[in-house]
């Protein structure tokens, strides 16, 4: 992002500052990293609920008689799987088979794909799926006409429901629905980027400081918080969901990222397709693997990890885990090396400290 | 709010002194631009350090950030509370949350620090 381009803004930018958040830089985005602190807001969203703005994300819509063709040719995961109403995790590669980014698919109707895609990777994608649009196909960037918000915690659907003539129970996870909320037409998402239950909603701009206020009052009962990007990085570290930019990016495949379940190889083919299958054929040379911290300080994102005393990979995310009272990370080692139990050192400003991989994720919610 | 007998670095240390007896911190200012301070890393006593240079670490959820010494000086004591409670250097920064005692090779050098009025203006500025 060039220093003299101005940051944008979500809509909710005048509630975050009167607020009191402290706003960050987020990918050229001025985002709010935290409000009451990033340890509350991670407890509130484990324990009861919190509110996020995530308006920042993308959206790119795909319509047309041939929408699935193109949709499932730049994905990797199965598009004629999915049903409609129905949601998944997916990636879009580059040929050589690394990510150009993270993506959810939503089928809204068989000739109708709906992406939600990441805030600094939303420009990229849009020229990536067009420039592979062989299709019958439109795609069309709609960023503008969507405000997000994403309501967490076991307490989301008690909340969100005060709200909604929607059976939220009817809406499985990875289904979504459209809508109201407060009387505004919304697309009603049983996902999130949490670990924990919770629904994405998708509304017009012009509503978001209403529905924000909303979704507060409705969940003042529950003790609900405004939450910023640092607990939902500690919340997804926690439930080990990868951030574009720290797990994935362009010179990683998901077959590395332990993202194989989000490839289906099978299902013909997709951008990438070839560079997966002889990754797969030779042998992948290094994987993501999780670890906690024995001796004290914390393994940072980019901190050098070493194995036997030689370098070996390093640290894709790492921090405090607030519900695990632990400090956890992510980082990539060669595959040989990076079964669970492993002692692992993390370079913690030229010094040792040292680390094991356990088993991911961190933390599992009970269902 | 900030104490008039400390003197304020930049960088938002403070260092209260007493003839060449000096006790070193890091300011409200500080701790709330950090958030959730979850791990402190400090030098050994005796270690010598150079005004300016890192005298350790103190970390949030998010991020990690060096602390510099205000003064030079021999490190004489260490606060051992803050590896087991770092969390106090949220609610008391001015006061049990201190990090080192110090013994000063410069006293002359504080009249190059702020005075809490100077600091204060200063972090107001910032804003």
């Amino acid at each position: 992002m060039p220093a003299d381009q101005p940051l944008r803004a979500t809509p909710l930018h005048p509630v975050h500052c009167a607020l009191r958040a402290k706003m960050v830089d987020f990918g050229g985005w001025d985002m709010p990293v935290q409000y009451s602190g990033i340890i509350d807001e991670h407890l509130a969203v484990r324990r009861s609920v919190g509110l996020f703005d995530v308006s920042h994300m993308g959206e790119i819509e795909i319509r047309g008689p041939q929408a699935a063709g193109l949709t499932d040719f730049v994905t990797t995961n199965s598009v004629h799987k999915l049903k409609q109403g129905q949601a998944h995790y997916s990636g879009l590669l580059y040929d050589h088979g690394g990510f150009v980014d993270d993506i959810l698919v939503h089928k809204v109707a068989d000739d109708h794909f709906f992406l939600c895609v990441n805030a600094s990777n939303q420009g990229k994608d849009f020229e990536h799926i067009r420039a592979q649009n062989r299709f019958d196909a439109q795609v069309e960037f709609t960023s503008d006409r969507y405000s997000q918000l994403a309501i967490q915690g076991p307490k989301a659907q008690a909340t969100l429901q005060k709200l909604t003539p929607v059976d939220l129970g009817s809406v499985k996870y990875y289904w979504f629905t459209d809508g109201e909320v407060c009387g505004t037409a919304a697309r009603i998402a049983h996902t999130g980027y949490t670990g924990e239950d919770g629904f994405e909603i998708y509304v017009p701009p012009s509503e978001a400081v209403r529905l924000w206020n909303e979704v507060l009052r409705a969940g003042e009962e529950f003790g609900i918080k405004p939450c910023g990007l640092g607990a939902r990085n500690t919340l997804r570290l926690e439930a080990k969901m990868a951030l574009y930019g720290h797990e994935i990016d362009a010179s990683i495949s998901p077959l590395e990222a332990d993202l194989g379940w989000i490839v289906k190889l099978d299902k013909g083919d997709f951008v990438g397709r070839a560079a997966l299958l002889k990754q797969k054929e030779s042998g992948l040379k290094r994987k993501l693997a999780g670890f906690e911290m024995r001796g004290r300080g914390i393994g940072r994102d980019g901190y050098e990890v070493f194995l036997d005393g030689a370098p070996a990979g390093w640290v894709t995310s790492g921090s405090p885990a607030p519900s695990l009272n632990k400090n956890i990370g992510l980082c990539y080692l060669p595959t040989e090396q990076a079964q669970i139990g492993k002692s692992i050192q993390i370079m913690i400003r030229n010094q040792p400290v040292d680390a094991v991989t356990v088993e991911t994720p961190f933390y599992k919610r009970a269902r | 709010m900030y104490p008039e007998n400390f003197r304020y670095t930049k960088e938002h240390e403070w260092v209260a002194a007493v003839g060449d007896a000096g006790t070193i911190g890091i300011t409200d200012h500080a701790q709330q631009e950090l958030g959730d301070i979850v791990y402190v890393d400090l030098p050994k006593a005796g270690t010598h350090i150079e005004q300016g240079k890192s005298l350790g670490s103190v970390e949030s959820v998010k991020a990690v950030s060096d602390v510099y010494s205000p003064v030079s000086g021999e490190v004489t004591e260490i606060n051992q509370t803050l590896a087991e409670k770092p969390e106090i250097l949220n609610s008391d920064p001015h006061g049990a949350a201190w990090l080192v005692k110090i013994k000063l090779s410069a006293p002359a050098e504080l009249a190059g620090l702020m005075s809490a009025a100077e600091y204060e203006a200063y972090i107001g500025a910032e804003k």
